[in-house]
């Protein structure tokens, strides 16, 4: 009869309970949002920079990345080509030719990366292709093509069919200019990736800088699965010990290339967590409130319970419980408006381009798709339960101050 | 000996400027079956004196022995649990529990007893039959007269077969009518089933029908007087 004492008693003052009912629902709601979006916004960041930037596994020499220097190479990179598709999981690779250089217009020049690859095998490997937002991608007959990315195009002034000049220093280290004309214009979202990253055919840029053909600076990799990253890594680490010792190779995850990618996820995932956190205290705020006010106007009825022999551990359940059905209909409620929610936004994604402008500039995609594990909705709801039952001892407690003399008194 | 023992009760309030000396030094026993009346001028110190023997206070000074145990030793705990076997309570603003229906309120006492839920029925229907509100079972608090509310509070307290029932001022809010109904069921359950009743009142047509008459005044006794019939 407790329990249903105390469900009665959630309803004596309707206004009051919703009231509850909605800050639970609001504060679970807010939770589970910023959750859902901090993690939908860091998985979209990590995915599309392994689909379109790093892929999953990349190979250099180990000196490479002193200066990302032309002439530190990969030796007999189709040898290696030959047998990284041959280990399970692995769906493509493909190799790069990769050097720092300058292009330029007649408007301005500027920074940028060239990557010089055969079209066809990279498209198997990146899909940068799918992100054309004007002109084509690489075809037969194309005279010295150019794809750029959207942000740089903008910067040189360029447009498809423009000319740009890359400058850039041949093997030798003397500076040579090669021409080119935008086929293509890319947009992956990431801002800075798409100003510094410009694309051009291997077998003509090698030329250009008198580059071995039967070397390559890079070899990427893509998986079929990326939860398969450390163990296909391994795999190589083994099948190339022989290269690697001698200092000719070096292999790394995207993880390795890109820390920041998964520092900020951790991030995300700890800022969350805190997030809910001050929901959850200004939660308990309210309801030590509201359950002290509820004690305070019941002293009498209180005071009578314990008169006619109802014992403390009967009345603090009773209190305990009337907070615990307020948080639990106010969990129900929060938990199935964000799963509703967070499923939409997961489908339809959040379009934020109207205020999210330095989105892409900071890397991330101005469209959110929300993403949430089923785990943190139930950790986000045993949590609100928990805060309400800590919030709700202190007024229990105060209940069983109460002296009955007192409380039943008449003149009281 | 009788059922309630009382010996040089004594009551200080403390927590005032001046202490109150609300109960100072009562000597009293009563017997199974009685029907008793404790009359007195405001603030003579009956409410403290009922509260004290009802376990609900404690006494400063002096013994309270209710069937040979006495009571004024036990922490608020042990009281809890002696107030709800040993007293039955009806109180002046009825305090029933507003959110249960007359039925509801009954079996609540029997509940806290630990009885099944088959007998709390049984015995709660019997009760709220016995007071003369059978058709008002499933009525909230809210919607019963005071008359009927004070009804239901008096089959609450009988219901766990209390060895006595205390009312300060039970039927200080009824009108004539309503003070007339619930002293006659009173007085049936006294004289059927020998209930003892110690209830305050300040009415005289309460007194009159009282069968023994205890006037306190500065908080002692100066008249106890019996009336046969
Ligand atoms: N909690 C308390 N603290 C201090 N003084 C109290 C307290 N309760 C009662 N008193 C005082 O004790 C005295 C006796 O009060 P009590 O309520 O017992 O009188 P009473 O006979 O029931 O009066 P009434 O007929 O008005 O109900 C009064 O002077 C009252 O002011
Ligand atoms: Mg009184």
């Amino acid at each position: 009869m407790i329990w249903s004492i105390s469900w009665r008693n959630v309803w004596r003052n309707k206004i009051r309970s919703l009231a509850i009912i909605l800050a639970v629902t609001i504060g679970l709601f807010g939770g589970i949002f910023t959750y859902a979006f901090m993690i939908g916004m860091s998985v979209q960041r990590t995915n599309a920079a392994i689909e379109y930037e790093v892929s999953n596994i990349q190979i250099h020499n180990p000196k490479f990345f002193l200066n990302e220097e032309i002439n530190y190479t990969i030796d007999n990179p189709n040898k290696l080509i030959t047998v990284i598709e041959k280990t399970p999981g692995v769906k493509a690779a493909c190799k790069r030719i990769k050097c720092p250089g300058m292009a330029s217009t007649s408007v301005t020049g500027t920074g940028i990366v060239i990557n010089g690859i055969n079209p066809e095998k990279e498209k198997l490997v990146s899909k940068l292709y799918t992100k054309l937002i004007a002109g084509k991608y690489f075809e037969k007959g194309d005279k010295i093509p150019v794809v750029v990315g959207q942000k740089l195009a903008k910067k040189l002034k360029a447009k498809v069919g423009s000319k740009i000049v890359i400058t850039v220093a041949n093997v030798k280290g003397v500076i040579t200019y090669g021409a080119y004309i935008v086929i293509g214009i890319y947009k992956t979202g990431n801002d800075i990736f798409d100003e510094a990253n410009i694309f051009v055919e291997s077998k003509g840029f090698s030329k250009l800088i008198g580059f071995d053909k039967s070397k390559t600076s890079e070899i990427a990799i893509i998986l079929n699965n990326n939860d398969d990253t450390k163990k296909v890594t391994d795999a190589l680490q083994v099948n190339f010990i022989n290269e690697i010792n001698k200092g000719k190779i070096t292999i790394q995850t995207w993880e390795q290339m890109q820390p920041a990618l998964n520092a900020m996820t951790s991030m995300m995932d700890i800022m969350s967590y805190i997030f809910l956190i001050i929901i959850l205290i200004a939660l308990a705020f309210g309801i030590v409130n509201t359950m002290l006010m509820i004690v305070m106007e019941r002293v009498r009825e209180l005071g009578m319970l314990m008169a006619i022999g109802m014992n403390h551990k009967k009345i603090f359940s009773m209190i305990m419980l009337e907070t615990i059905f307020l948080s639990i209909i106010g969990g129900v409620f929060g938990i199935v408006i964000s799963i509703f929610i967070v499923n939409y936004f997961n489908i339809h994604g959040l379009n934020l381009a109207v205020v999210g402008e330095g989105f892409n500039s900071m890397g991330y995609s101005s469209i959110v798709y929300l993403q949430a594990d089923n785990l943190f909705y139930i950790e986000a709801a045993i949590l609100v339960i928990i805060t309400a039952i800590i919030s709700s001892i202190y007024p229990a407690l105060k209940a069983l101050k109460l002296k009955p003399a007192d409380a039943v008194r008449e003149d009281a | 000996m009788g059922i309630i023992d009382v010996k040089n009760l004594h009551k200080v309030y403390s927590d005032t400027k001046i202490p109150v000396k609300a109960v100072n030094g009562i000597n009293l026993s009563f017997q199974e079956g009685e029907f008793t009346s404790i009359v007195g001028p405001s603030g003579s110190g009956k409410t403290t004196f009922l509260n004290m023997i009802g376990g609900l206070d404690t006494p400063t000074d002096g013994e309270i022995i209710i069937d040979g145990k006495n009571i004024s030793q036990l922490n608020s705990r042990q009281l809890i649990d002696y107030r709800l076997n040993h007293i039955g309570f009806v109180f002046q603003s009825y305090n029933l529990i507003p959110v249960l229906t007359a039925i509801e309120n009954v079996a609540f006492i029997l509940q806290l007893q630990g009885k099944s839920k088959k007998e709390r029925n049984k015995r709660a229907k019997e009760l709220i039959d016995a007071v003369g509100i059978g058709e008002k079972l499933h009525n909230r608090p809210g919607d019963l007269s005071g008359g009927q509310q004070q009804r239901v509070s008096v089959a609450r307290a009988l219901a766990s077969k209390p060895q006595f029932i205390l009312a300060d001022e039970p039927t200080a809010n009824l009108d004539s009518k309503s003070t007339n109904d619930l002293l006659d069921i009173m007085l049936k359950m006294n004289k059927e089933s020998n209930i003892t009743f110690i209830f305050s009142t300040h009415d005289q047509r309460v007194m009159d029908k009282a069968r023994r008459i205890i006037t306190i005044d500065d908080g002692v006794v100066v008249k106890d007087e019996r009336i046969d019939d």
